[in-house]
């Protein structure tokens, strides 16, 4: 499999949306805008980001960051420079500007490109294990530490003592009680 | 015998890593199989001022096909895919992903054409819409238009004559 | 001529490896001196051979063979000369001959430094080892030759990936390698303890030094990985749970469990199954890497070519050696008892606890690795499992982990007091909550995450000055005080204040770092956490093997002052004809600026990526100082005189002999 030959130009981001006539206006006022910057390359200016609303750009890198890119199958569509990568950046942006929420947004990606998009798994009831599994580990860790201290001590009280040891011992404790040094 | 758990838990991995060998790790099979094949209506590639839409073909089985001029492997199963148009088993239509017009028609005019029409999808979206990851990519769509199987990667002979071509037959008999 | 001697070379250290996996062990079963004699020399014999194979290949791509099929498909004479000699490991076949190396090194170097181990324990040893050996070379001939022709000749190479045209990538797999072989020395050391049925405490001191110094190796390789990732890839990330980095942190997380629960065998006689069966687990999951990187299994950044071939073979000698000394430790550690005795709160169970922990960790990360593949295996869908699940489940796991960290050094062995310690602690926790809170309002930026991690590096760092304190009362000078501990401990003390600064920089950095994705025309400005940077136009230049455009960027503080200028390159190298973005950064201890070009825009303008990320060099320098505690740990004395103690094992076994 291929894909489209690497050197692509970054395209304007579209103002399209389901609300016309607002769009309209705000496509003039962005037009008139971006021509005042372009005319202004003589002049150094503050550097323009891909995005012209900060808010709803840290949401689309927030969304963009969740999902994975599936051609650069070790990346997210946020890191990725995959032509596919940057097409599902622009829907993710378009689909902002239209009003969806994060959720239906994640949902459109994950109805075509199934889980694997995501990078966090789903909580479903085959990644149940997934989920619990180190918790479970943990568990049952604990569980056989708690047991294994507790057979150490019940040995360590059963073992008698032979009669020297007896006697030793009762030297030990009548003596000068000399202090056993960990 | 809790000595022997280790020994089992590896067992088991063992086991999970000879499967997995016989398993690709990079493809992505598509949640759109068993579901409607998403509508598009899209200018065609060699006649721009007419439509085609999906509605065109319900009633009938056919394969989509998502090729492009600057795809590599495209050229590999596009022998294979002329020689099934000659057979007419099976309708098949283009969906000319991302590409220029021009480069299209030409590749098109160098490499044969097996489709009953290409249509042209510039900016990728309805490619999005079917789950197209890597091009070429082939979709079996039957008579409601719900999408049966996806060829992940060039059709090869193997893949038309033991999962392809079966499922377009039994398909056409329903 | 130069490709048959290596060939050669190898049959000729199969043979010897061979020899040494065999006549050794049995010797050693039936009591036959002569043929565990042969240990040492069969050793030092394959090494030799090794390296001459090794040398051969280095040779071949130094002089630009490309009658050699392995130098065409990864090399090319515009390569400038110390790549040409790395990319004798940059691929599969080259990367297993260096695996072969290390393991052939490190048998040579037990064989020379091991004068004081009876000579039933050198011979199985090293004879295990020597079966590794035969398993990896007979991979290596049957399905992976790097001395394949090529005829004719290619003309010219394919070059080396250029990813892997750099300092940090010569450097990173040696030092990896390192690690994951130096871990089938601890592996041989627990095989040779189990087969001769003698699972004691000297055991456990002679495998130490050796555990230790692979574990400072893996440290490092990991370190520069994840350092060469960061400034290579071009987007600032530094860990990504890639599967093939799990693969290498499953070894070192085991690796780390292993050398604690090693000290507590050694001193007190305690958990020795427990530690045999790490030692076996430490380098299983060495070996499981191999695996995973070169079967296809995980899709990776890092994945050699794959061939189902090769994936079969490695799978079957995993099988062969990991299940074969699982059944042989299922048979013969129960008989080992449960040896010294310890309470429910004493420093022994804190540090059977960091293992609990580490291991669950390990366990954590490898299902996460390997669950796609079980879903896919039952046909259960497809997923994909990214760094929110690995931090979500690892990051509470290390918490706890480093809070007992603090806790264990100051607990005593056998038999320690709850109440006596937490009397003890109670100003450390205070001072550590204290700063936590304070420290990060400081920089105007709050954050809960941000406090907890300083928490726990703090933490660290409070409970470390209270153990030395605790531990140089006395009579004497300071400076007397201080030079009477053991070298040992200052290792630990080292170690653990590396895993704190680690902490440190993996917080700030996550709760501080500022990202910026702007489009930048010639003389654009771009503010970015009190620094300008102007982007001031690309040029073309011409590389030994590459074309760039390089940008010019001019770094400055916003009140004034100039800072550095940057270079960042878009590179296109000229055989692969692949795009490869060179970021251009300026360290400090307190801050990195990286400057990364993205794609050019209409206009003469590109995307440009700006990062700011404090106290980065922090998390690769606390790995730094990880690795050093271990190196101090290494040089105390019980190690360095070794040699000139009595040898009486030796006598023993003469007189076992005359008594024969």
């Amino acid at each position: 499999m291929t894909s489209p030959p690497p050197m692509r130009l970054l395209q304007d981001q579209p103002l399209t949306g389901v609300r016309p006539q607002i769009n309209a206006s705000l496509k003039v006022v962005a037009s008139i805008v971006l021509l005042i910057v372009s005319l202004s390359l003589a002049w150094a200016g503050e550097a323009v980001p891909t995005d012209q609303d900060p808010v709803r750009a840290q949401r689309a890198v927030r969304l963009a960051e969740q999902l994975r890119c599936l051609v650069c199958q070790n990346q997210t569509i946020a890191d990725s420079n995959a032509p596919l990568a940057v097409d599902l950046r622009t829907q993710i942006r378009e689909q902002i500007t239209e009003g969806r929420t994060d959720g239906e947004i994640v949902q459109y990606m994950v109805q075509r490109y199934g889980d694997f998009v995501l990078y966090r798994p789903p909580f479903k009831a085959t990644t149940a294990l997934l989920w619990l599994g180190p918790a479970l580990l943990l568990l049952i860790g604990a569980a056989v530490l708690a047991r294994n201290l507790a057979v150490r001590r019940r040995r360590q009280a059963a073992a008698p003592l032979t009669d020297a040891e007896s006697a030793r011992a009762r030297a030990l404790l009548a003596g000068d009680g000399k202090k056993d040094r960990a | 015998m809790r000595y022997l758990v280790p020994l089992a838990v590896f067992v088991l991995l063992v086991a999970l890593l000879a499967v997995g060998l016989t398993l690709n790790p990079r493809e992505v099979p598509s949640p759109l199989i068993d579901r409607p094949a998403p509508a598009f209506n899209l200018p065609q590639l060699h006649k721009p001022d007419l439509a085609f839409s999906t509605k065109d073909m319900q009633g009938q089985v056919w394969l989509l096909n998502v090729w492009a001029s600057w795809c590599a492997a495209c050229r590999d199963e596009h022998p294979l895919l002329v020689e099934l148009a000659k057979q007419r088993t099976v309708p098949v239509i283009g969906l000319n992903y991302k590409d220029q017009p021009d480069a299209g028609k030409a590749w098109l005019k160098q490499f044969g054409d097996p489709y009953v029409l290409s249509v042209a999808d510039a900016a990728g979206r309805v490619g999005i819409d079917y789950g197209v990851y890597g091009v070429p990519e082939t979709f079996v769509i039957d008579r409601q238009g719900v999408i049966r199987y996806k060829q992940i990667g060039p059709v090869t002979v193997r893949s038309l004559d033991e999962k392809i071509l079966p499922l377009v037959r039994t398909l056409q008999k329903q | 001529m130069i490709p048959e001697i290596g060939q050669f070379s190898l049959i000729l250290a199969l043979t010897l490896a061979f020899a040494l996996g065999t006549l050794p062990l049995i010797g050693a079963a039936r009591g036959v001196p002569e043929w565990m004699a042969l240990a040492r020399p069969a050793a030092q014999g394959q090494f030799v051979f090794v390296a001459i194979a090794f040398g051969c290949l280095a040779w071949s791509f130094a002089s630009s063979d490309f009658s050699v099929l392995n130098v065409a498909s990864n090399s090319n004479s515009s390569l400038p000369l110390p790549y040409r000699i790395a990319a004798t490991w940059g691929s599969h076949e080259g990367s297993m001959l260096l695996w072969v190396l290390m393991l052939a090194a490190w048998t040579v170097a037990v064989s020379v430094f091991s004068r004081g181990l009876p000579d039933e324990m050198v011979a199985r040893v090293l004879g295990v080892m020597g079966l590794i050996s035969t398993g990896f070379l007979l991979f290596m001939l049957l399905t992976s030759n790097p001395f394949e022709r090529l005829l004719p000749p290619a003309p010219d190479g394919r070059d080396l990936n250029p990813l892997l045209q750099d300092p940090g990538m010569v450097i990173h797999p040696p030092m990896l390698y390192m690690g994951y072989v130096g871990f089938s020395v601890a592996f041989s050391f627990a095989i040779a303890a189990l087969l001769g049925g003698k699972l004691d405490a000297t055991w456990a001191r002679w495998s130490r030094p050796w555990t230790t110094l692979a574990w400072c190796f893996l440290t490092c390789g990991i370190a520069l990985g994840s350092w060469w990732a960061y400034y290579e890839l071009g987007w600032g990330g530094w860990w990504f749970w890639d599967p093939v980095e799990n693969a290498s942190f499953m070894p070192w997380l085991l690796g780390t469990a292993l050398i604690h629960s090693l000290a507590v065998t050694e001193k007190r006689g305690a958990f020795r199954s427990w530690t045999v069966l790490l030692a076996i687990l430490a380098f299983s999951m060495s070996l499981l890497g191999t695996f995973l990187v070169r079967s296809g299994v995980l899709t990776s950044v890092h994945a050699f070519a794959t061939d189902p071939k090769r994936g079969i073979f490695i799978l079957g000698f995993l099988a062969l050696v990991i299940g074969g000394s699982l059944a042989l430790f299922a048979w013969r550690a129960p008989r080992v008892g449960l040896g010294g005795a310890f309470e429910v709160v004493s420093r022994e169970s804190f540090l059977l606890a960091n293992n609990v922990l580490l291991v669950v960790a390990a366990g954590a990360v490898l299902l996460g690795t390997l669950y796609p593949l079980v879903l896919d295996a039952l046909n259960l869908g497809k997923i994909s499992v990214g760094p929110p699940y690995f931090e979500a489940v690892f990051v509470p796991l290390m918490a706890l982990a480093v809070f007992l960290m603090g806790i264990g050094p100051l607990a005593r062995w056998k038999e320690a007091s709850l109440p006596e310690l937490a009397v003890r602690l109670r100003w450390a926790l205070a001072v550590s909550v204290v700063t936590a809170l304070i420290v990060p309002a400081v920089t105007g930026k709050w954050s809960p995450l941000v406090s907890f991690g300083l928490l726990l590096a703090f933490w660290v760092a409070a409970t470390a000055v209270l153990n030395l304190r605790a531990r140089i009362g006395g009579g004497g000078t300071l400076i007397t005080r201080l030079r009477a501990q053991p070298r040992s401990y200052y290792g630990m003390v080292v170690a653990h204040c590396g895993v704190a600064v680690f902490i440190t920089g993996v917080t700030l950095v996550k709760g501080y770092e500022v990202e910026r994705d702007l489009r930048m025309a010639p003389g654009d400005t771009a503010t970015v956490s009190g620094y300008v940077f102007r982007f001031d136009g690309t040029r073309e230049v011409m590389g030994p093997n590459y074309r760039a455009a390089q940008g010019t960027v001019k770094v400055s503080r916003e009140g004034g002052g100039e800072v550095t200028t940057l270079h960042p390159e878009k590179r296109v190298y000229l055989v692969q004809q692949n795009a490869m973005t060179e970021a251009a950064i300026t360290s400090s201890p307190l801050r990195d600026l990286y400057v990364s070009l993205g794609e050019p825009v209409d206009g003469g303008a590109w995307s440009v990526r700006i990062y700011y990320k404090p106290f980065i060099v922090w998390i690769w320098g606390g790995c730094a100082i990880m690795a050093l505690g271990g190196l101090l740990a290494l040089s105390d004395r019980r190690y360095r005189g070794a040699r000139r103690r009595e040898p009486v094992p030796q006598a023993a076994a003469a007189t076992r002999q005359a008594a024969a």
